[in-house]
């Protein structure tokens, strides 16, 4: 996983299979580094992510409460469209963080 | 096999966080030869993870056990996969089926396995037993783009 940090913007591109084993890894290195940069935005760029299942949405989720507690906010970008149904039943759509 | 039955197969793996992606790899390659179209395989994958991930979870709570995977392919390229655990087993099946419900809010489990099964598939039947371990059925037709 690759992440940039410019303007205050940390943006990790998160690529390959969210599911409950790697999600755990993912995790623990979007919240190191959010820890220790303290971005204003916090953006998830999903364009590598060529499976997700119930996992990724736990893991925005997270994210977005973890962001709430930096002081800072968060934005999921680039969802490919076959990654969209599994929002939609999660509702995360009205926190208003998907792009 | 049982009458109409095209294919068959029986998986056995250690309850390992690891194994949710062998899991789903190896239903997507049983149904292969069925030509499923991206979607339908990619739904199929996510089933199987969700219910993959529920045994490991809520079943074996973390702890090691089996989890078996029963595979049967039919004539009308309808597809049935069943996820077996010797776990906990769930006292409340309808409980625990409501979306948003989850015992693991803590580890940011959303709460959405059995919703995003039920929507990825045709049917989805559950069977517990307290103390015993809980089964999952997974019911799709594949292939619908030949008709």
């Amino acid at each position: 996983m690759k992440t940039e940090y410019k303007n205050n913007v940390l943006t990790a591109f998160i690529d390959g299979e969210i599911d409950h084993d790697s999600a755990v890894r993912i995790r623990a290195r979007v919240d190191g580094a959010a820890q220790t940069l303290r971005p204003r935005l916090l953006c998830l760029d999903f364009s590598g992510v060529s499976f997700m299942d119930s996992s990724g949405v736990g893991l925005v989720m997270g994210r977005y409460r973890q962001m709430q507690l930096l002081g800072g906010s968060l934005r999921v970008v680039n969802i490919p469209d076959r990654l969209y149904r599994i929002f939609e039943l999660s509702g995360l759509g009205e926190l208003g963080v998907l792009r | 096999m049982k009458k109409n039955t095209v294919n068959e197969m029986k998986l056995s793996f250690p309850s390992k966080s690891v194994n949710e992606a062998f899991a789903r790899a190896a239903v997507a390659a049983f149904v292969m030869g069925l030509d499923p179209t991206v979607g339908e395989l990619s739904d199929l994958k996510t089933a199987v993870s969700e219910a993959v991930t529920n045994c490991i979870v809520h079943g074996y709570r973390r702890e090691s056990g089996v989890i078996y995977i029963n595979g049967a392919i039919y004539e009308d390229k309808r597809t049935v996969i069943t996820v077996r655990d010797k776990g906990v087993g769930i006292a409340d099946v309808k409980q625990a089926m409501q979306p948003l419900f989850t015992t693991s809010p803590d580890e940011e489990r959303a709460g959405l396995g059995f919703a995003v099964m039920q929507s990825f598939c045709d049917r989805v039947r559950v069977r517990s037993t307290p103390g015993r371990g809980t089964s999952v059925t997974l019911e799709k037709q594949l292939g619908k783009h030949d008709e």
